[in-house]
């Protein structure tokens, strides 16, 4: 529980001490281009809190980094110069989304081998399935029918 | 004296739980009934030794007795005495020990259940009794919660008065979330039991099920209690954050929604049956992981590698003792299993499978998503993040699959299904959720395509949940007399299952929903200014101060009206500054209607262009949320109610028992 009550805190610190990404001082004038960093700050990470996206956050770091990100996208840089920017001055621990790499690729490649497991798991169970079973003929079927009353009588 | 009392009393449930285990070993080995019989009543022992150890640390913290050292540092004399209570699990050794009170307590149960054959039962309660030793020799020796303090450190009123966990669903949280991950410990012990005996055959699979399904619905209910929590309480306006502390509950719930549904397979058809074995084994690994990964503090900070490093270890190697042992077992055996029973593409059993492989599929993502970035970290020292991108886009990628099948799948037949038939059955629930998708494009957005889409998604599967049970009582095809007698007729579990099953369609909905529309807005008003957010406005109308017990706080006044110009409410936020801890809290003001929140928090005061002062308020409009934390309670309530079915108590393993064990109640 302590460190449960360490990531309350840590969240508390970030949520109740500013107004966070929204805060109506910072915008930028255009509402496209504030509503395009608004995006990049859901993807980035704030390095000195646990967890967060610099979005929800408002530790001094965060809002460093969204006004940074704010005058980038104001400069009319793309959102992908502005991730490389980032990653080349923080690393990749800084964008939320994991990069697609070699090192990264049991992300996506983990849960498809499931999948594929599974697939070939039924392919197998499918094959090994006995033939149609026989329809009972009319006899038979009476002779169950008065089986199963006798059972529930 | 009573706290030394509890530390004899643990000391002595390490002992009786080794013996539970040796009692239990021997009887299973020499077929004793008299030995095996001694090893449960040494389960029965363990339970109340751990029980009068937890009743101590209850007594220390409710007489605040600051001489014990955890009751120093996580209570205060203070606290209202729920929360002196709560604090008995708030601490880490306070909530090994509850973990150990839930799982000896559990162990008992199941050592006092007469319908277990001898040896499957000897050998489960044998291994339920080498867990609690773990865990048991895990706090006696590493985590005494009952540790006393020196004279001078004695404090006078208590240490933490952290506000923000003096709540009630926070005080609930802890103990159902251990109930329900502590529970997959006796799935844990029936299935190492089966694979020793060699035996996993339906009647194992309903011996499994209460287990499992009291399991799954306490689970659910404590992930829904601190999901609310932190909704209500932290000030974000979300409700879900992909943390990793959230999703270490995550993955066993998942696992263990799987396991359901596999047990039902080899319950009902003998089928899947290592698969089950095996999901028995993984849901309780994925629990002890849980506990590791929280309780180390590997997770809350990945700059750090155990914040108690000695602790954080032992914990890894109870769970490598555990999980090894348990999954060595299950590699050597499981080959010789039976596990013949086939199906058809079309069936009951193949939707199920599918159900299992999906989630599977979405445990693999919490899972690797969860632990890469540790894993990275050690091997190539590259720091990574996995966030939420990551989450929402592959969990819901092998979600959806899932939701869209669902209601097709409780239609189907056993073994060989029939398609077209059940898809004529569905055809109402299909254009309900056409009508909710276009509802949705015309009425809220015609451009978010994708919205619309999970609209009709939680709406195709609430509708295809209640289509099921339609079909079943006959509606609106039989006389309303048949479908009284129909309904009343129907085993509790499955209107268990077409509850939760409707809980999750209801989730969906209000996830999308609230997803995909809700609004934010922030703006520094002074008096008599006004905002809008989602068609409604609020305006700041005045300011107080206020002095609690042990806090000041700034409170606004923000009345808030509906579109129409009705008053909604008058919030209420506040902003309070605890002067012992230092700490500032909002407290957030929560405007309901009957299924949307506006939610309101206060933040700093500033000073104005013209000398006056404004205050920032940011406002969350959350529609349907409601639906969000209601889905999963309807879920958890199916679960229970499934498990009240009478064919679960009595065992009976036909029809016609059920029909006779009926008789005698409609007698009364």
């Amino acid at each position: 529980m302590r460190a449960l009550r360490r990531t309350a805190l840590a969240l508390i610190a970030v949520a109740t001490l500013c107004a966070g990404a929204a805060d109506p001082g910072d915008r930028l004038h255009d509402p496209a281009e504030e509503a395009r960093a608004r995006a990049l700050f859901r993807d980035v990470r704030c390095l000195v809190c646990q967890s967060q996206s610099i979005d929800d956050s408002d530790a001094a770091l965060a809002h460093d980094l969204r006004q940074l990100i704010r005058q980038q996208v104001a400069a009319g840089r793309s959102d992908d110069q502005i991730r490389t920017f980032l990653v080349s001055r923080y690393g990749q621990f800084v964008l939320l989304t994991p990069k697609a790499s070699l090192g990264n690729a049991i992300l996506w490649v983990g849960p498809l081998l499931v999948l594929v497991a599974g697939a070939t798991a039924f392919a197998a169970r499918r094959r090994s399935l006995p033939s149609e079973p026989q329809n009972l003929t009319a006899e038979e079927e009476k002779t169950l029918a008065k089986l199963s009353r006798e059972k529930s009588a | 004296m009573i706290d030394e009392l509890g530390q004899f009393a643990l000391a002595l449930a390490l002992v009786l739980s080794i013996a539970q285990v040796a009692l239990s070993a021997a009887g299973r080995l020499r077929r004793d009934a008299a030995l095996a019989g001694a090893g449960e009543g040494a389960a029965m022992a363990t339970f109340a030794a751990v029980a009068l150890g937890f009743f101590a640390l209850i007594h220390a913290f409710v007489t605040s007795d600051f001489s014990v050292m955890n009751v120093a540092e996580n209570s205060h004399t203070a606290k209202p005495l729920l929360y002196k209570i709560a604090g008995a699990w708030g601490s880490h050794e306070g909530s090994i020990l509850l973990w150990c009170l839930i799982l000896t307590g559990y162990g008992a149960v199941m050592a006092a259940s007469r319908r277990l054959p001898f040896g499957l039962k000897a050998s489960a309660v044998a291994t339920q009794g080498a867990l609690g030793a773990l865990f048991i020799g895990y706090m006696v020796f590493a985590s005494d919660p009952l540790q006393r303090i020196g004279l001078l450190q004695m404090p006078v009123e208590g240490n933490s008065l952290n506000p923000l966990l003096q709540d009630p669903a926070l005080a609930a949280h802890p103990p159902f979330l251990y109930a329900g991950y502590v529970g997959f410990s006796v799935v844990f012990s029936l299935s190492v039991a089966a694979l020793i005996a060699g035996r996993v055959d339906p009647a194992w699979a309903r011996w499994i099920r209460p287990w499992t399904l009291a399991a799954w619905s306490l689970l659910t209910i404590g992930i829904t209690l601190g999901s609310f929590w932190a909704y209500y309480e932290l000030g974000w306006g979300g409700w879900w954050a992909w943390d990793p502390v959230e999703n270490a509950s995550f993955m066993p719930w998942l696992l263990g929604t799987a396991l359901l549904h596999s047990a039902a397979v080899t319950e009902k058809r003998g089928a899947l049956a290592s698969w089950t074995a095996l999901l028995g084994i993984g849901a309780f690994t994925l629990s002890m992981m849980g506990a590791f990964l929280v309780r180390s503090g590997v997770l809350t900070s990945v700059h750090a590698f155990a914040i108690d490093p000695k602790r954080g270890l032992l914990l890894l190697v109870i769970l490598g003792v555990a999980a090894g042992a348990a999954l060595a077992l299950y590699a050597w055996r499981a080959p010789t299993l039976k596990d013949e029973a086939a199906f058809t593409p079309i069936s009951r059993e193949a939707s199920l499978f599918l159900n299992n492989v999906l989630f599977a599929a979405a445990t693999a993502v919490v899972l690797i998503g969860t632990l890469l970035p540790l894993i990275r970290a050690a091997i190539d020292g590259t720091p990574i993040s996995v966030g939420p991108p990551y989450f929402n886009l592959t969990f819901t990628a092998l979600v959806a699959p899932a939701l869209i099948v669902l209601p097709a799948g409780p239609l189907l037949a056993w073994k060989r299904g029939d398609l077209p038939g059940v898809l004529q059955r569905l055809w109402v629930a299909a254009l309900i959720a056409l009508g909710a998708a276009i509802a949705t494009l015309a009425l809220v957005s015609p451009t978010n395509a994708l919205a619309a889409c999970g609209v009709a998604l939680g709406a195709w599967v609430i509708a295809g949940a209640l289509a099921e049970a339609a079909e079943r009582v006959k509606l609106f095809r039989a006389p309303w007399a048949e479908v009284g007698r129909r309904a009343a007729g129907l085993p509790r579990g499955a209107w268990g299952m077409t509850l939760a099953h409707a809980g999750i369609g209801v989730f969906a909905l209000g996830a999308a929903f609230q997803g995909a529309w809700r609004a934010e807005g922030a703006e520094a008003l002074s008096f008599g200014q006004t905002m809008h957010l989602a068609g409604y406005t609020l305006r700041l109308d005045q300011a107080g101060s206020l002095f609690g017990p042990n806090f000041e706080a700034e409170r606004l006044l923000v009345h808030v009206s509906r579109p129409d110009g009705t008053t909604l409410c008058e919030a209420a936020p506040e902003r309070r500054m605890y002067a012992a801890g230092g700490q500032v809290v909002s407290g957030v003001a929560i405007c309901p209607t009957l299924l949307d929140d506006m939610y309101v928090v206060s933040g700093e005061r500033r000073a104005a262009a013209n000398g006056g002062s404004t205050f920032l308020i940011r406002a969350y409009w959350n529609p349907w949320v409601r639906l969000i934390f209601a889905g999963p309670l309807l879920m958890a309530l199916g679960g229970l109610l499934s498990l009240s079915d009478r064919r679960l108590r009595f065992a009976l393993t036909s029809r016609v028992g059920i029909a006779r064990a009926r008789q005698p109640a409609a007698a009364k």
